[in-house]
This record gives structure tokens, sequence and C-alpha cells, in this order.
């Protein structure tokens, strides 16, 4: 007995130690983010380090939903990001066919260490925390939230967010729907967290919540085709002046991200961004903007 | 005349406080010198061990990086309060639970274990529950008790995740733990029976007085086992989303990319189920010993 | 002539194919000690289940008073509480102390409250010695205190007849005694006792009729000193035999 208890001593003050160590570590970034060894660096095809020499190896989910791809099928072309993905491969110079796909679910995208693809798109949000841990390009899309609910629902009412204090909302984890929830509307009941826009739905048919938080596009999806008996009961309003944006996610330091950021931005400048969010984004309609 | 009698030194002693010859004096320094100088290695082989693997982890070139996603204090700091919280509401989810399935898994145990042809088709139930509930995996009767239940959204039915969850959880553990009852119940004698039955006992009198008694002590460290992993298993009710310790560190790994949550709710888990283990081991041993005595 | 306590008629008893019981007819009249001798298997033990009810019985019928009990209305667990019975390893229940295995039967089958239960245990319990050992629990007596907590719980709801399995069998020698002397005691107190046992000079000395019991049946049966001295049966004769050889007599 005493034997054990010293050892588990022992094995707490080398834990204590290890983790105090990083107190001082990681109040700062461990390295500077995407810096790129020099302002000439290359982006020819040739010149890049890929996963996949001379082919781009694009990942996104387990799952990808409307209207970002559509029939779970990124080779299509079709939805805001399959379609941004071709646009920026053609851009830096790859051809229809040099786009790899390779599906990782999200905890996996997530994780730290090598990735088996060159990046990852799949509405990750950019956030300091995360930057920490990887590295993400520039935005393309800047991200606003919807709520949508029942028309039966207690929540279809709503004009302002203080309307929505004493509600139960749900919405899909890691996403900024869930940040705005908890950071902004702050019900008095914490918001239900689902794995997948399946289990967020099933829980609103269960009545286990007056309504969910999606980003616009996707709230506009399914309230046409998944949950049709749903409607958006209106968008809410943005709370800071820099709105959390998409981006496409590196692996830390990857020398990737200048180029595939220099050919973003020259989609963006050129209005090809702009165009193909008109196309699968915004569904039209007036929908109303909920007050603060 | 003295007429002292022989002094009897009864049977020889071998830890003699005032030797009953030198062997006993030596054995019993041995005997001290041992402790103290096993405690002295022990000690040291444990620091030396222990400081070893230290070193070699502190010094790979990943432990920077792997130090931040899993170990980092200032995340430690901002995850705590919701783990914590969580871990609260996993407890109590506990605690339920457990009770609910001491109790139903015993009155599983003595349906089956009644005799005489009018029981049969009670009987035959229990033997039906306990042969699918242990036969689905828990994670999956908690998904089509935690999401297609209310789904059905049938009236009168609860739909809280946290109901469903816990019901599961009663369910299939309790199919398992009517086992241990059942093995318990048939490791008391026969004889007992009888004897009980030869009182003039009814069927019900006998279990209750003279079997279940018995038979419940019987498996105390196997209800311990199904204790300890009921306890960890608890976490899997966060599939339904329900935000206790794990799903709470998930959360904010999702949100953060950080994992030092999920290490904080692995700190919260280990605090209770290691002292529980042990104390599954002492008991175990306390009743081995105290049985072993005949 | 006194009224026949138990009566056994053409009593029969399989264990699947293996005939146990092969027709026994019986009678223990009231105050009667009787004894069951036999080698083992022979059925002695089987009998007095039988006759506590707690072994279904094939065909006969088996009779306490002038009623029936093996007839299929009768309530068994009423019959049981008139009979006691003492079994060869005492099956004290190991959970309770002396004095809850003596007042379980009285306090639940009986429905005595639990201070009447109590004072008669204790009043038996030192009737037999064993006033010490009221708090205690079975596994620190010894084998001998223990067969005589087991006679005295069969005892505490004053039963109208005792029945005894090879009580001695699981003893060593030197704590067979102070059993034995506890059934004389009860024999004195005029208690109608069944009894199988080996001890076949205790049997000689205190029993009022002896029964040679030999593949099922009752082969010979009558006073001791017929039985032990006289028998008629070549079987008989050679079981005792046996005994003596052994040392057993």
């Amino acid at each position: 007995m005493k034997r054990s208890i010293l050892a588990l001593l022992v094995a707490l003050a080398l834990l204590a130690a290890a983790c105090g160590d990083s107190s001082g570590g990681d109040s700062g970034n461990e390295s500077a983010e995407g810096s790129s060894d020099g302002g000439n660096q290359s982006c020819a095809v040739a010149d890049l380090s890929l996963f996949a020499p001379g082919r781009l190896t694009v990942a996104t989910g387990e799952a990808v939903f409307p209207p970002w791809m559509m029939d779970d099928d990124p080779t299509n072309g079709q939805g805001f990001e399959s379609a941004l993905v071709y646009a920026l491969a053609d851009r830096m110079g790859f051809t229809r066919d040099d786009v790899d796909w390779v599906r990782t679910g999200f905890d996996q995208a997530i994780a730290p260490g090598t990735k088996p693809y060159d990046f990852n798109i799949q509405q990750f949000s950019i956030t300091p925390d995360r930057d920490e841990v990887v590295d993400f390009s520039i935005g393309y899309y800047k991200v606003k939230q919807a709520l949508i609910a029942y028309d039966n629902s207690p929540v279809i009412q709503a004009t302002s967010l203080g309307d929505l204090a004493d509600t139960k909302l749900g919405a899909a984890i890691g996403t900024t729907s869930l940040s705005y929830i908890e950071d902004f509307i702050k019900p008095s009941t914490p918001p239900a967290v689902y794995d997948t826009n399946a289990d967020a739905k099933a829980a609103m048919d269960a009545n286990q919540v007056d309504g969910l938080v999606f980003d616009l596009p996707t709230a506009y999806f399914i309230t046409a085709v998944e949950i049709p008996d749903a409607s958006i009961v209106g968008v809410l309003p943005a709370m800071s002046d820099n709105p959390e944006e998409l981006g496409m996610l590196f692996e830390q330091d990857s020398p990737l991200v200048p180029c595939v950021n220099e050919a973003l931005q020259s989609l963006i400048d050129d209005g090809t961004v702009a165009s193909l969010e008109e196309q699968w984004l915004n569904q039209g309609g007036d929908i109303k903007t909920l007050s603060k | 005349m003295n007429s002292e009698s022989p002094v009897s030194h009864g049977p020889p002693r071998l830890t003699g406080e005032r030797g009953a010859g030198g062997i006993g004096h030596r054995w019993k320094e041995l005997k001290v010198q041992d402790g103290a100088r096993g405690a002295l290695i022990a000690f040291f082989s444990t620091v030396v061990v222990f400081g070893v693997v230290t070193w070699v982890i502190l010094s790979s070139s990943t432990w920077p990086a792997v130090r931040r996603q899993f170990f980092s204090v200032r995340h430690l700091r901002e995850v705590w309060p919701a783990v914590w919280g969580g871990f609260a509401l996993d407890v109590k989810m506990f605690i339920v639970a457990e009770v609910l399935i001491l109790a139903f898994a015993l009155l599983v145990a003595v349906i089956r274990s009644l005799r005489g042809p009018a029981f049969f088709p009670l009987r035959m139930l229990t033997i039906v529950y306990i042969d699918i509930l242990r036969g689905i995996p828990l994670i999956l009767l908690i998904l089509i008790l935690g999401f297609g239940v209310p789904a059905l959204t049938l009236p009168g039915v609860p739909n809280d995740p946290v109901f469903w969850g816990v019901t599961a959880l009663v369910i299939s553990y309790s199919a398992y733990t009517s086992e241990v009852y059942r093995a318990g119940i048939e490791s008391v004698h026969e004889s007992q029976r009888s004897a009980a039955r030869a009182l003039g006992l009814t069927q019900w009198q006998a279990l209750r007085f003279a079997i279940l008694p018995q038979a419940v002590r019987n498996v105390v460290p196997a209800l311990l086992n199904g204790l300890v992993s009921l306890q960890k298993d608890v976490a899997l009710v966060s599939i339904l989303g329900v935000r206790e310790a794990v799903r709470e560190a998930q959360i904010y790994n999702a949100r953060t990319f950080n994992y030092t949550g999920l290490i904080a709710a692995a700190i919260l888990f280990l605090i209770i189920s290691v002292p529980a283990a042990r104390f599954t081991d002492w008991y175990t041993a306390r009743e081995r010993r105290l049985r072993g005595g005949h | 002539m006194d009224e026949a306590k138990l009566r056994v008629r053409d009593l029969r008893k399989s264990f699947g194919s293996k005939v146990v019981l092969d027709g026994i007819d019986l009678d223990v009249a009231e105050h009667q000690l009787v004894c069951l001798i036999g080698s083992s298997g022979s059925g002695k033990s089987t009998l007095l289940r039988c006759v506590d009810l707690l072994e279904p019985i094939d065909s006969g019928s088996i009779w306490i008073d002038d009623e029936e009990i093996t007839a299929p209305y009768v309530d068994p667990n009423a019959v049981r509480r008139r009979i006691g019975i003492v079994f060869q390893s005492y099956n004290l229940f190991p959970h309770m102390n002396v004095l809850d295995n003596v007042t379980l039967g009285p306090r639940r089958a009986h429905g005595i409250d639990r201070e009447s239960a109590e004072r008669r245990a204790r009043e038996l319990l030192e009737r037999f010695g064993l006033a010490d050992k009221v708090l205690v629990y079975p596994d620190q007596l010894s084998g001998g205190q223990q067969q005589r907590v087991a006679i005295v719980r069969a005892l505490a709801a004053e039963p109208e007849l005792l029945l005894l399995d090879e009580i001695t069998a699981a003893l060593d020698p030197e704590l067979i005694a102070e059993v034995l002397d506890v059934i004389r005691d009860l024999k004195g107190q005029g208690l109608t006792m069944l009894l199988a046992t080996h001890e076949m000079g205790f049997a000689r000395d205190i029993a009022d009729v002896v029964c040679f019991l030999d593949q099922g049946r009752i082969l010979e049966q009558g006073p001791p000193s017929e039985i032990f001295s006289h028998p008629s049966e070549p079987r008989t004769r050679q079981f005792l035999e046996r005994i003596i050889d052994a040392g057993r007599l």
C-alpha cells in the first residue's frame, strides 16, 4: 500500500513538472503561421511540395452536405466548395483531372500531425485557437448564422436575440453556430450539441429543441429540402466587426499556404468567388434579420 | 524441599522477545531489515524508472507539440468549468443508474430462479430479455432508445436524452448483472434451500431470508466490477448530445482543436475508477481471507 | 396401543431409473423413537426427506395423525411446520448468528413475535449447553455445537415429529457424544422421533424400534434386542457382522 502511494506521488510530481513547463510556452504561437521562406517562392506546380507531386490532394468531410457539395460527391464540381476547389486548382495551374479527393472525419481533420492531403475544405471557421494547431488559408466566405424552427415552435415569433433567452436551441459540434449561441445568445438552458445535421434534425422532430442554428447557406438547404416543414426564423445579427470566415485547413507550417492564398486572392479579386457564392449560397428571398 | 514444577515454555515462539534462543532473535532482525531495505529499493527503483521514462518523453522532438495539444495549462483553465460541470452530471447518472440496476437485476434473477411450472412464461421472458440485452452493443442501444424513441413522439413518453440514456444503461447492465446474481443464487448450496423449506418457509421466504443474503454476499466482487465498468460507460450517453464531461471536452476540442479537455475528463474519471478498483481488490481479498478460514 | 403419529404406506420413489424406495411401510407411534439402519444408498435419507415433503413421491402415501400429507390439495408448508428435521451437514444459515438461525422458522413461518421466539430459543439453547453461543456465528462453532444448534432450530417451533438424518456422521468422534446426549434428553421428554443413523450402539440403547433398510425396502424391523441379537434375515445378519467387524458395535 505504501509503495503504491509512493509511486503515485512520484508520477503526479512528474506530471506537474511536465505541465508546468507549458504555461510559458503556449501563450504565444510556436511558429509564425504560414510564413514563407521569402517573398519570391515559386508557385509553379512543379515547385510546390505537394502530398502527391504534380497532383492536388484535397480532403473533405465523410458525408458532405449541400449547398457546399452536392450528392455527396466532391468530384462533380457542384456545390460552392467543390466548385471553389476546382476554380482554385485551375488558377494554380492544375487540370481538373489532377485533383484527388480524400474523405476525413472532422476529428481526423483537426488532429495534430502530418496529413495525408494538401488541404482540407469542410466549412472550417478560422479562429485564433485553431490557428495554433493548424494553418488556414485566407477566408473564402463570411459566415452569417440563421435560426430555423418548426412553425409551432415558440421560437418562430422571435424578433430579437432577447426573445431567445429562454428557449432550448441546438447546433452542430465545432461550428460557429454553436459558438454564436454560447457567446451571443446565451440562453438560460445550455444549447444541445449534435454530431451531425441528421442528429440535430432528429432532435427537432422529437421536440427536444425549439430551434436550430446553422450557417445561412446550410439553413437554406435544410429548410428547402431536408426539413421542408421548418422555416428560417431569421438571420442572426453579426455581433462583431470581424465576422468569422471559412478557410481551408492545412497542416501547421505548410509551405503551400502562400501559393494557395495567392490563387485564392486572385479568385476573390476577379469576382469568381462572389459569383460562385451567388450561384450556390444565396437563395434570394427576404429573410428578416433579428435585432440584437 | 523445592518441588517446583518444571517451567513450561509452551509451543516454540518464532519471534521471541527475549529470544527463545538465537534463531528466534536473528529471524526477527532479518524481518525488520527486509522490510526497510525492501522499501528503500522500491523507492529508488521507482524514481529511476519514472525518471528515465519522463526524460525520454520530455526530450523527444514531438513533445512540445503534444504538450501544447494535450496538456496545456491555459486551455485547461478555460475548459475546466465545463468539464467539471459535465462530470457532475456523469456522477448523477451513474448513481441513479447503479441503484436501478442493482434492484432491477435482482428482480430479474429472482424471477429466473423461481421453480414450478406455473412460472414458466415468466422465466422464458427473463431469458429472452437477458439474451437480447446482452447481445446488443450498449452504444447501439443508447442510440436506438435515445434517438429512436423520442422520434416516435408518442404522447406521454419522455423525450429527454438523459432519461433514455440512463434507461439504456439500466436495461443493458441489468441483463449482465442479473446473470451475476443468478450465479450467486446457484452458488448457494441446495441444502440451504432444503433447510429453509424444512422450517416451513415458503419459496419466497426461503429466497428472501436464506438464499439471497448469501447469494448477494457471494457476488459482491462481481457486482463491484460492474460498478467500476458502469462508471465509465456513463460517458457513452454523450453521443445523444447530453452535455456531460466527455461531451463538453469534445465540444471544446471541436472549437479550439485542443485536446486538453479530454485529458481533464479522463483524470476526473480516474479519480473515481481507480479507488473503486482498489476497493474491489481489497474487498475481494478480504472475503477470500475470511472464507478461507475453514 | 398408541395412536400412530406417522404412517407410511407403500412408499415408492425413484430418481430417474434408479429405484430408491421400493414400497416402504412404516409406523411410528407417538413418543416412540424409531431408528433406521442400513448401508449407504439403502434409502434412509430419501425416506426422511419424503416424509418432510422435501422430495415428491412417486406413489404411496404418508399420514401424520389422521391427515394424508401426500394428498394433492395439502399445503406442504403447513405440513413442514409440524415436522422438524436435522440434516447430516447441519445446514445452519451462515449469514445469521445462532439466535437468528433458531428464531427464523418460528418468526417467519409460524408468525410468532420476535420476543417470544427469542425467549424460547434462549431456553432451548440454555438447556442444551449453548447459552453462551447465542450471538455467535456458525463458522465459529465446532461441528458438535453446530449440530446441537441445528437440533435446537428444528425444535424451536415445537414440532410434533422430529426427523434426524445421520446427524453424527459428519462429526469428529469426540463430538458425537454431546449430540447423542441431546437425543437422549429429547426421548426423555417424549418427543416422537425417526432417526437414521450409523451409530449402532446408540440405536441399540435408545431405540424403541429398529428398522433395517435394504435396497429400498424395510427388510426387518423390531425392538433392538431382537434385531441386534437375533436378526432373522440373512442380509440383516451380514450387515450387522460388517458393522461389528468395523468396530462400530
